[in-house]
C-alpha cells in the first residue's frame, strides 16, 4: 500500500494537496483497494459549494456504492472529467487520478499525515 | 447456448388463430407501426427446450440449498401456485364491476387483515410492486404525515450503516437527506450515536429488525421511543420479518410503517425479477395517505393480485400456529449451521443469531490468501448457491448465511461438513480455490467489464 508523503488525508480515506491555492482532493491507495474495481463515479460541478465532512459525490464498484466525503469546505473549480468514462484509473493510479479541485477554502477537516494515515489504516484491518 | 432470438426461424410459430369472424377495421395510419416488431419465431417445440435449457443453467431453491443471506430463499410451495391459478382469480378484469368479482375483493380484504394482524398495523396497501417500490410508498406516507401538518422543517430519514442499499437510495429518492448512524460493536443501533443525530429536523429513522448482521436489536422500543420524542416517525423494513413474523409485531416495536416482500416472507417466488409485492402497512395516522384513496396511486388496481392470492394460501395453509413455528424453525436452522460452522470459519458476532448470521473471512484471508468470494465461488461446485458475499459493508470478507425454515438437518449438515472441506483445502490449495468453480458452465464472469460496458438489448446487426 502506498501512502505518499507530500499528501494530507482524511479518516474517511481521501487524499488532499495544496496546489497553486487550490485543494485537489482525489481517494486513496487504501480506499480503491478495499473499495475493489470501481466502474461508476457521480460528480459535483463546477461551481458547486462543498461542505467538510459532507458527501460531495459517490464512486461505485461491484461490491458497493460509497460516499465522497469531502475533506474541505469551499467551491468547486475542477472536476476530472476523463474519470466519468473511465472510472478504473482511480485503482490504477489513486494519487494521479484527482477527482476535483477546491478553490476559496473556509473550512476543513482534522488531516492525517502520511505516517498517521498509515497506522490509521492498519487498525482499520 | 443460442439466444431465442438466434433461434428464431421466419414463419415458425405455436399458435394458429381462429379465422375472423368480426368485421376488419383499419386503424388510423398514424396508430399503426411502419415496420413489424423483430419477435422471435419459434415453434412450442422449440419453446419448450429454450425455457427447458435455460432452466438447467440456473440454480433455483427446486435444485439445491440456496443459504442467500438476507434473501430468505425458502421452498414455495406448491399450493400456493395452484390457488393462484384458479380461474375464479384469473379470469378476471380489474375494472369488471365489483359485484362481479365479490370473492377476489374478499380474498384481498381477508390478506390484508391477516397481514396487519401479523404485523401489528392497522391499514394496508397491495399497489406496490416490490419490496423498494413498498419502501418508497412508505416513506411517502411519513412525508405526506408531516407534510400535511405544516412540519417542513423536516429534511433527514436516519439510517443505520448496516442497512441494506435500499433505504437510503429511497430515502433521497423522496427528497431526504439521508444521516448514517454507525452501528454499535454488537452490530445494533448505538443509542449514543442516535441521540445526536435526532433533532427537529428529523423526519424518521428506517430500521430493520433483526438487522442485516441477524441480530435482534434488544434497545428497539427505547429506538422507537427517542424517535417519536424527536417527532419523528419509525419505518420497518420487512426484509427480515421471517425470524419474527407470527412471533413479535413490528407494530408493538413501536413502528408506524412498514413494507412486506409478500413475494419472499410469504412464499412466492423471487429471485427471478417478478412479479413480486411489496405490501405497505401503516398505522391508522398515515392511513389516510395509502395509495387507493382518492386516486393515488403507486401503481395501477391492486398491484400484483395473483402474487397476493399466493401469500394468502401460504397464510391459510400454516394457520395460526404454522406461521411462529416457520419463524422460529427459520431461527434454529441458522442458529444451528452457525454452530457447526464454528470451530472453522469465524462468525462476525459470536452469539445468538436470528434467522441469518454472518461470517468475518478478514481472518481468513490474511492466514490464506483466499477470499470470501473464492469461498462462495468454491461452493457452486458442490452444487449449492453461494451466500451473500460482502454485505452488510460493516463486516469485511462477510459470507452471510440464511439457511431458512424449510431445509433439514441433513441439509445443513451437509452444508456444514462442505464449508469444513473448504477451510482446509484453502490452506492446502489455495490456487485451486482462487481459480474456482471447476465445475459450472460459466466460471468467473467478469463483472466489472459488465458493469462498464452493460450490453442491455440484443443486437439485431
Amino acid at each position: 500500500m502506498n501512502y505518499p508523503n507530500e499528501l494530507l488525508y482524511s479518516k474517511t480515506h481521501e487524499w488532499v494537496k495544496e496546489e497553486d491555492g487550490v485543494v485537489v482532493i482525489g481517494i486513496s491507495d487504501y480506499a480503491q483497494d478495499a473499495l475493489g474495481d470501481l466502474v461508476f463515479i457521480n460528480l459535483p460541478e463546477v461551481g458547486d459549494e462543498v461542505v467538510a465532512g459532507e458527501a460531495f459525490g459517490d464512486v461505485e464498484s461491484v461490491k458497493a456504492v460509497s460516499d465522497l466525503v469531502c475533506p474541505v469546505s469551499g467551491t468547486v473549480c475542477a472536476i476530472n472529467e476523463e474519470l466519468l468514462d473511465s472510472p478504473e484509473m482511480l485503482n490504477e493510479e489513486p494519487y494521479d487520478a484527482w477527482i476535483i479541485k477546491v478553490e476559496n477554502e473556509t473550512d476543513r477537516e482534522e488531516l492525517l499525515s502520511a505516517a498517521d494515515y498509515e497506522a490509521f489504516c492498519a487498525e482499520e484491518g | 447456448m443460442k439466444l431465442i432470438f438466434e433461434k428464431s426461424a421466419a414463419g415458425h410459430r405455436c399458435a394458429i388463430l381462429p379465422p375472423c369472424d368480426v368485421e376488419e377495421v383499419a386503424l388510423p395510419a398514424e396508430l399503426t407501426r411502419e415496420a413489424a416488431p423483430k419477435l422471435p419465431e419459434l415453434n412450442e417445440t422449440e419453446i419448450s427446450r429454450h425455457y427447458t435449457e435455460l432452466n438447467k443453467r440456473v440454480h433455483g431453491v427446486n435444485c439445491g440449498f440456496y443459504p442467500l443471506g438476507s434473501c430468505t430463499m425458502k421452498y414455495n410451495p406448491r399450493i400456493d401456485e395452484e390457488t393462484a391459478a384458479l380461474p375464479g382469480f384469473t379470469a378476471v378484469h380489474p375494472l369488471a364491476p365489483a359485484h362481479t368479482v365479490e370473492g377476489c375483493k374478499e380474498a384481498l380484504d381477508t390478506a390484508k387483515a391477516y397481514l396487519c394482524e401479523i404485523t401489528g398495523m392497522d391499514d394496508m396497501t397491495f399497489q406496490p410492486a416490490a419490496g423498494a417500490h413498498g419502501e418508497f410508498t412508505g416513506v411517502m406516507l411519513i412525508k405526506q404525515y408531516h407534510d400535511a401538518r405544516g412540519d417542513s422543517k423536516r429534511r433527514k430519514i436516519i439510517v443505520p450503516d448496516s442497512a441494506h442499499g435500499t433505504n437510503p437510495a429511497t430515502a433521497a429518492m423522496c427528497g431526504y437527506d439521508v444521516v448514517n448512524i454507525p452501528s454499535a460493536p454488537n452490530g445494533c443501533v448505538d443509542l449514543e450515536a442516535l441521540k445526536a443525530v435526532l433533532g427537529e429536523d428529523t423526519a424518521g429513522l428506517m430500521l430493520t429488525n433483526p438487522n442485516t448482521v441477524g441480530i435482534f436489536d434488544e434497545n428497539i422500543l427505547e429506538i422507537t421511543r427517542l424517535v417519536h420524542e424527536a417527532g419523528g416517525l419509525c419505518y420497518y423494513d420487512g426484509a427480515n420479518l421471517n425470524a419474527v413474523m407470527g412471533v413479535v409485531r413490528p407494530g408493538d416495536m413501536g413502528f408506524d410503517c412498514i413494507h412486506l416482500n409478500l413475494h419472499k416472507t410469504f412464499a412466492t417466488p423471487h429471485g427471478g425479477g417478478g412479479p413480486g409485492s411489496g405490501a405497505v402497512g401503516c398505522k391508522a395516522a398515515l392511513a389516510p395517505y395509502l395509495p387507493n384513496k382518492d386516486g393515488i396511486r403507486v401503481r395501477s388496481f391492486h398491484g400484483n393480485f395473483l402474487v397476493v392470492i399466493k401469500a394468502l394460501t401460504y397464510l391459510l395453509t400454516l394457520g395460526k400456529e404454522g406461521v411462529p413455528e416457520a419463524a422460529k424453525n427459520a431461527v434454529l436452522n441458522a442458529n444451528y449451521l452457525q454452530s457447526k460452522i464454528k470451530g472453522t470459519f469465524t462468525p462476525a458476532f459470536d452469539r445468538l443469531c436470528m434467522h441469518e448470521f454472518v461470517l468475518d473471512l478478514s481472518g481468513f484471508k490474511k492466514e490464506t490468501g483466499v477470499s470470501a468470494l473464492d469461498v462462495a465461488k468454491s461452493l457452486i461446485d458442490y452444487g449449492m448457491h453461494p451466500p451473500t458475499m460482502y454485505f452488510p459493508l460493516i463486516v469485511h470478507e462477510a459470507l452471510m448465511l440464511e439457511p431458512t425454515e424449510t431445509e433439514s438437518r441433513d441439509t445443513l449438515d451437509e452444508a456444514a461438513e462442505i464449508f469444513r472441506k473448504l477451510f482446509e483445502l484453502a490452506k492446502t490449495d489455495p490456487d485451486y480455490m482462487h481459480a474456482a468453480p471447476h465445475n459450472a458452465q460459466i466460471g468467473r464472469p467478469d463483472e466489472v467489464r459488465a458493469a462498464r460496458n452493460p450490453i442491455l438489448r440484443y443486437s439485431f446487426e
